[in-house]
């Protein structure tokens, strides 16, 4: 009964879930351009519902969509080619240039995916639109997610897109990795854009679930990837705090799906195994000539993932830490993570203080943890009506189902 | 003699055309170089596509930065021209590293566009 039509149906939705920019990657280099591969993908799609319920599921799904796809594609420029005889050049082309990729191994598409992220993340094209492009068209992520992720409007992210297609097609990006030559400067980019989708991931931006697995685990993927082909410090410091991160997942939310501080964490549930493989990469990334950002931020990640208890945590090492971080990249979400560092090492007011100096300055006023932090460290001072307000503030910006819940009963246990 | 002659405009003002409109000027300007060819003075021209396609190249320290846009600052005066061919932007860019003047000024890259009867590629 595997393939009786429902197994199907449920079969080519998993599929273009887990699949389809796998897919769509092999489409543009097979096809040469977004806007062709994008229909000859939806075309593999269509012909797959129609035709898997009679046929079954073949035995290699991902190469029967590509293959699929691009027989449409050429068929289709073949049918207008009546209308604009240029159309039959270019399904020739395609014929004569494009090998079918009927039998294309696993590697040598993760090596799709690969060229297609260098490609999103060109240097010609604005980093904006380099990161908006990675988590449209590699991780299928909606405008509205990534707007979300990056605190800006859903429309400025669909025209970021259509810019850098249209500047891909016209300035005649080629659909290739870089040179060994470019890779290094070409690679920064790439790192970010990995780390932002790890981000989505873990903390997820919208939505009633606080954490997408599949996005940490894309993005520990894409790290696990990267550092196989390239030996790079910031390549390790990334993926090692990425699994760092990543084995703290099964604790930090309950079975109702709320979120669990740190602090209230089973440790127990921690991935002792992620956790050693992260440190040790740490360690490795910390040799390096030049330690970056990633490398400090999986160091912070290793220093609370290694502490036996919440009160054995080193928060002198972490404020350090933190301070090395800030001067590396000054960012007021990194300023506010430092300050709640310093608010346990030295006490809430200090956090207070820094959190206040931060909102003053008009910065991180429409971000909710901003209000969250504060309200926490009100909440230890037992300064119950600042901590009321801030919590409220928080709540009218945060728009994650958990971190709602989560605010919603902090001020519910607020003494009147 | 030869003159060099440099277009500007207002990218912004142009997407206001209409589709009609825009290949209206694209054609007058393919009769402009027809008319100028007949008469001997035409050597080479291109119109280019938008601001938005170009990659500024500038070299300092023997380090290539390249760069989505136009990035000339004010302070810097056009100084020449080199027509390229190449198979790509990444060619092209490698090609445009070698121009001496990218180690005090700028480089930017631009693609040439093809005057067409019509479908245009718009600034819309």
């Amino acid at each position: 009964m595997q393939n009786s039509p429902p197994n199907v149906k449920a079969a080519i939705d998993y599929l273009y879930r887990a699949e389809s920019r796998r897919v769509l990657a092999t489409l543009i280099r097979v096809l040469g351009q977004f806007e062709l591969a994008e229909e000859a993908l939806h075309e593999a799609f269509a012909a797959a519902v129609k035709q898997w319920p009679e046929e079954g599921i073949p035995s290699n799904p991902r190469a029967w969509l590509v293959s699929t796809g691009r027989f449409k594609i050429i068929d289709r420029l073949r049918r207008d080619a009546r209308f604009d005889a240029a159309q039959n050049d270019i399904a020739a082309q395609l014929e004569q240039e494009s090998i079918d990729p009927a039998d294309q191994t696993d590697d040598q598409i993760d090596d799709d995916r690969l060229r297609l992220i260098f490609i999103c993340c060109h240097p010609s094209l604005a980093q904006e639109a380099q990161v908006a492009m990675t988590l449209r068209e590699i991780c299928d992520l909606s405008t509205e997610e990534i707007a979300s992720a990056f605190l800006i409007k859903p429309t400025t992210v669909a025209q970021r897109i259509v810019r850098a297609k249209a500047k891909i097609k016209n300035a005649g990006i080629p659909y290739e990795g870089p040179p060994a030559s470019e890779l290094p400067a070409r690679l920064e980019s790439v790192l970010q854009v990995v780390y932002l989708i790890f981000n989505e991931g873990y903390a997820a931006s919208t939505g009633n679930d606080l954490l997408r697995p599949d996005f940490t685990d894309e993005a520990i993927r894409l790290g696990q990837l990267l550092n196989q082909l390239i030996d790079d410090a910031e390549v390790k410091g990334l993926l090692a705090m990425m699994l760092l991160h990543n084995a703290r997942r099964d604790a930090r939310t309950n079975e109702a799906g709320d979120l669990i501080l740190l602090e209230d964490q089973d440790r127990n549930l921690w991935d002792r195994n992620a956790i050693e493989e992260g440190t040790s990469l740490v360690r490795q990334a910390l040799t390096a000539e030049s330690v970056g950002t990633y490398t400090l931020q999986a160091a912070i990640a290793a220093a609370h993932a290694n502490a036996r208890t919440y009160r054995d945590t080193n928060w002198n090492e972490i404020c350090g830490l933190y301070t090395f971080l800030l001067q590396a990249t000054p960012s007021p979400v990194v300023e506010l993570n430092r300050a709640v560092a310093i608010a346990m090492r030295d006490g809430p007011e200090d956090g207070i203080k820094l959190i206040n100096e931060i909102l003053q300055r008009g910065e991180l006023t429409q971000y909710h943890l901003a209000y969250a932090a504060k309200a926490d460290l009100y909440r230890r001072l037992d300064r119950n009506e600042e901590a009321r307000r801030s919590y409220l503030d928080a709540l009218e910006l945060a728009q994650q189902e958990p971190e709602r819940r989560y605010l919603q009963e902090r001020i519910n246990e607020l003494p009147r | 003699m030869k003159y060099l002659c440099l277009v500007y405009y207002d990218e912004t003002q142009m997407a206001q055309l209409s589709q009609q409109e825009w290949d209206a000027l694209n054609r007058e300007c393919m009769s402009c170089v027809e008319g100028l060819q007949n008469q001997g003075h035409f050597l080479d021209g291109a119109p280019l596509h938008p601001v938005a396609s170009a990659t500024t190249i500038r070299i300092r320290n023997n380090q290539v930065s390249t760069m989505d846009g136009p990035f000339a600052e004010t302070k810097e005066q056009l100084a020449g021209y080199y027509l390229l061919e190449a198979k790509d932007l990444n060619e092209a860019i490698q090609l445009a590293e070698r121009i001496p003047p990218a180690r005090y000024g700028s480089v930017e890259v631009r693609p040439v566009r093809e005057l067409m009867a019509e479908g245009n590629v718009s600034y819309a």
